[in-house]
């Protein structure tokens, strides 16, 4: 947003200025309708009622957001490429019940005989990596095995869920504080604890935030992400590694599941075996609001986040305002659909003033 | 600067005008794509439409045929005046149009996407497979192409499209049928296929509308030409009071007697070696046949040959696209492996035959595209740096003379011509040392091929070696050093620049075709 420069009639611009971008009010109110429609809704709750502002309720809303948001955040790679990863809300509940039970009951070695029990960060950094992990076999089914990423992840969707449940046969793994003697004590700390008064979920998606849109924007990896999802094909003659690179989106989608896993545990002090159950779909819609195109090529992470903060804020809005939760799954439905129509309509105007 | 004697704007004749658009306007926001046109289409003949990129022609056509609606003016069919409102509409009128893309369903047959929206139904309801099949033969023979009906078109060349795209328009019966480049992927003989059938519908009283950048190739079709400049008609006449110079100079607005310069430049040392290029053909046979050739450094080596010759699959198989490809490519006396990102950097860079389809990323930026094979170059430290990246498009821009207002707009709001170049400079900023172009002049105007013509000269100059496709007799003559042709998978021949003629190379690029002509001509009497 930093450049806006009203278009002018000069033909032949100078050429160190033509790299600057040009956008008109209109175009400027179209690009930024999703954030004047997250300022509307939250003055509109403002306005309804006290509880939506007050302190408390903000934080609680924030939360809510950061969860969504960061699981947007990887969903936006993979859905830059042209793909959709179906099984972030299964990789949250089984990253959850690693780390759950890592801290219960440590890493059993059956053939030495012996059981290990790590520090939380180590328990951190393996609930990543195995979240990562299904992301890796989600990138090699999509591009070695050519299966379509709806199909792909929907199938590792039940196998992450299936695994999440098997690890402690269905129950819960409670009370996640560990156990002085065992040196794995501090688990909650990630959910519980706050930077200058804002939790440290919220610090998590600001950082990832920051570095989804370096990466989307300023990397080789980020440009070659929606070159794949314009035109496969003109990507793969132009030298990018279309496989690495759409391999690398689901890996990102994973880590950023894992993430999420480990916030929701932390906060809870427990890990539950369903937890995540149905988050893919409230991260894709925060994509889609955010006006990234499913068919690949368009969209921002800056999106994805003001998506999710419109999800959180009108979910969050209608809890205080007592609106019942069948209509809330209503109005939600119709936002993103209302969305995706507005989109559909700025598309049709880029491309007339473009033609 | 010799203006004609005669001036031929002034038209007299008794042909009949069947279609005509009266002062027809089109504004889009910030441009005028048409400034009040007018424009006559006379019955049973070929009225001809030239101008270069940009000048309106897509735009005048797609007002006739429906698919978009004048800001201003209106369109008179036999003396009613008509507002077609969507190509369905225009074809209930008898307006049919044969599109400049590809408008086919790759997931379909060749005889499902001819009756598109117009199936062959029984009662209604069932589509009548066998009868469309039928159908669709007698009007593949009447083009003498032997394609099956039922082969899906994902598995045709795109030459072989456009004849399908040019059977779906025959198949309609219309009274007015607009050709927007028919052309532009056909080899010689499918052109005079091609010319066949326009003349059998001219001669059944169908109009045609005929839009084409090979002018020697509307000359002789044409009956009559218009001439479109930046949104204005320029010039209308018969085609017999019209001579080449006529045409460009009004085209174009400017002298062009100086294109086809004979390139001069000392032929070094050899840069590329081709060594027994093979793959393999799915379901036997060989696509391409033991291929083996040189190219040295700066020079422009010439590849002519007619469709599933096997030009472009050559090109792909030197990048590394095709795994079941054997043979070795030999770069600078190192072999070329691996994938094409790795062979990319070791100096070889391709140009793709379909600019819209392989070149190009429509939903980034001019910037962006242009970018996108050499993103390594403008990094600093992990991210990359904008004012590499400006350096590098500035340089670019101006030395392949872009037209482009902003580099931040979409690839897709610049014209042909200047989408080719981004393309071409794309290509460049990857440094390299051998370039493969094929079609590289396909869809653009003539002012933009000369301009691609210098750059290649220039490259070749600078020592790059350059190997292009071009199914245009006169550009390969006048581009190349020296000229291979192949037919079948196999090179057929090699010329140099003194012994090139018309002749000999159209004898080369046919061996090996006698049977399918013979198939041809059968079926195309019955």
């Amino acid at each position: 947003m930093a450049e806006v420069k009203v278009q002018s009639t000069l033909e032949g611009s100078p050429l160190g200025q033509i790299t600057k971008r040009r956008l008109t009010l209109r175009g400027l109110l179209l690009q930024l309708r999703a954030f004047i429609a997250l300022i509307l809704l939250y003055v509109f709750f403002a306005l309804l009622s006290n509880a939506f502002v007050t302190q408390s309720n903000q934080v609680i809303l924030a939360k809510q957001v950061a969860i969504n948001a960061v699981l947007g955040i990887g969903m936006t790679f993979v859905i830059l490429t042209g793909g959709i990863d179906l099984s972030v809300g299964s990789i949250v509940g089984l990253t959850g019940m690693v780390a759950g039970m890592l801290i219960h009951k440590g890493l059993i070695l059956t053939p030495l005989d012996r059981v290990i029990y790590f520090n939380v960060w180590i328990i951190a950094l393996i609930a990543i990596a195995v979240g990562m992990l299904v992301g890796l076999l989600n990138g090699i089914l999509v591009t070695r095995f050519r299966v379509a990423p709806f199909i792909a992840t929907l199938g590792t969707l039940y196998m992450a869920r299936g695994l999440a449940l098997l690890s402690n046969n269905g129950a819960t793994f409670p009370n996640l504080i560990g156990k002085p003697e065992l040196g794995n004590t501090g688990f909650p700390e990630l959910g519980r604890g706050t930077l200058l008064g804002l939790p440290y979920s919220i610090w998590i998606m600001i950082g990832l935030a920051l570095i989804a849109i370096f990466i989307t924007g300023k990397t080789p990896f980020g440009r070659q992400v929606y070159a794949i999802g314009g035109n496969v094909r003109a990507a793969q003659l132009s030298g990018v590694r279309v496989k690495t690179v759409t391999m690398l989106t689901y890996v990102i989608s994973g880590f950023c599941a894992a993430i999420v896993g480990l916030i929701i545990s932390s906060q809870l002090v427990a890990s539950h075996p369903a937890t995540g159950d149905g988050f893919e779909l409230n991260a894709i819609a925060a994509v889609v609001l955010g006006g990234t195109s499913l068919a690949g090529g368009r969209g921002t992470i800056l999106g994805t986040i003001v998506g999710a903060f419109v999800v959180g804020v009108l979910r969050n809005g209608m809890v205080i305002e007592g609106v019942s939760s069948f209509w809330q799954m209503i109005i939600t439905g119709g936002v993103i659909v209302l969305a995706v129509i507005i989109d559909q309509v700025q598309q049709r105007i880029q491309e007339r003033s473009a033609a | 600067m010799s203006a004609p004697a005669a001036t031929p704007e002034q038209v007299r004749t008794f042909d009949d005008v069947i279609l005509r658009a009266e002062q027809v306007s089109k504004v889009y926001p910030g441009t005028v794509a048409l400034d009040k046109v007018d424009f006559n289409v006379y019955r049973g003949k070929v009225n001809v439409l030239v101008g270069e990129n940009g000048a309106g022609k897509s735009t005048l056509m797609k007002i006739l045929a429906g698919v978009q609606q004048p800001t201003e003016g209106h369109l008179i069919l036999e003396g009613e005046p008509i507002q077609p409102k969507s190509p369905r509409e225009a074809e209930e009128m008898g307006i049919g149009i044969i599109y400049q893309e590809l408008n086919l369903f790759p997931n379909l047959s060749v005889a499902e996407n001819i009756f598109m929206a117009h199936e062959l139904t029984a009662g209604g309801a069932v589509i009548h497979h066998g009868q469309q099949e039928e159908r669709t033969r007698a009007l593949l023979a009447r083009l003498e192409q032997p394609i099956s009906p039922k082969t899906l078109i994902q598995y045709l060349r795109i030459g072989q499209q456009q004849i399908v795209e040019i059977a779906k328009a025959l198949a309609l019966e219309v009274k007015i049928l607009i050709m927007d480049e028919p052309t532009s992927a056909l080899s010689t003989a499918e052109v005079e296929v091609l010319v066949r059938v326009i003349d059998e519908l001219t001669a059944s009283g169908v109009s045609i509308i005929y839009i084409s950048h090979k002018l020697e190739e509307l000359m002789q079709i044409g009956d009559y030409i218009t001439v479109l400049r930046d949104g204005r008609k320029i010039a209308e006449a018969p085609m017999a009071e019209v001579d080449l110079p006529w045409i460009i100079e009004r085209m174009v607005g400017r002298d062009t007697a100086a294109s086809y310069r004979p390139p001069q430049h000392a032929v070094e040392r050899e840069l590329l070696r081709v060594e027994d290029i093979t793959l393999p053909k799915y379901g036997g046979g060989f696509l391409l046949d033991h291929v083996s050739f040189t190219l040295r450094a700066g020079e422009v080596l010439g590849i002519y040959g007619l469709m599933g010759a096997g030009r472009t699959e050559l090109f792909e198989c030197l990048m590394g696209l095709h795994p079941m490809a054997r043979g070795d490519v030999w770069l600078g006396g190192k072999k070329l492996e691996g994938q094409i990102d790795k062979r990319i950097k070791q100096g070889i860079m391709l140009i793709p035959e379909d600019r819209q389809r392989e070149g190009l990323i429509p939903e980034l930026s001019v910037a962006d595209n242009m970018l996108l094979a050499s993103l390594r170059n403008y990094l600093r430290g992990p991210y990359l740096s904008r004012a590499k990246e400006e350096a590098a498009i500035n340089r670019l821009v101006r030395e392949l003379a872009i037209k482009v207002s902003n580099v931040q707009n979409l690839i897709s709001s610049l014209s042909g011509g200047n989408q080719q170049k981004v393309v071409v400079a794309k290509t460049l900023l990857t440094s390299p040392q051998v370039l493969l172009m094929d079609e590289p002049t396909r869809g653009i105007d003539v002012g933009a091929k000369e301009e691609i013509f210098d750059i290649m000269r220039k490259l070749a100059a600078q020592g790059l070696g350059v190997i292009f496709v071009s199914t245009e007799l006169k550009e390969i003559m006048a581009m190349a050093d020296r000229i291979l042709v192949m037919s079948k998978g196999v090179i057929t021949r090699e010329l140099n620049r003194a012994e090139a003629t018309q002749q000999a190379l159209v004898e080369a690029s046919a061996i090996g075709h006698e049977l399918v002509r013979k198939d041809g001509s059968g079926n195309g009497g019955g």
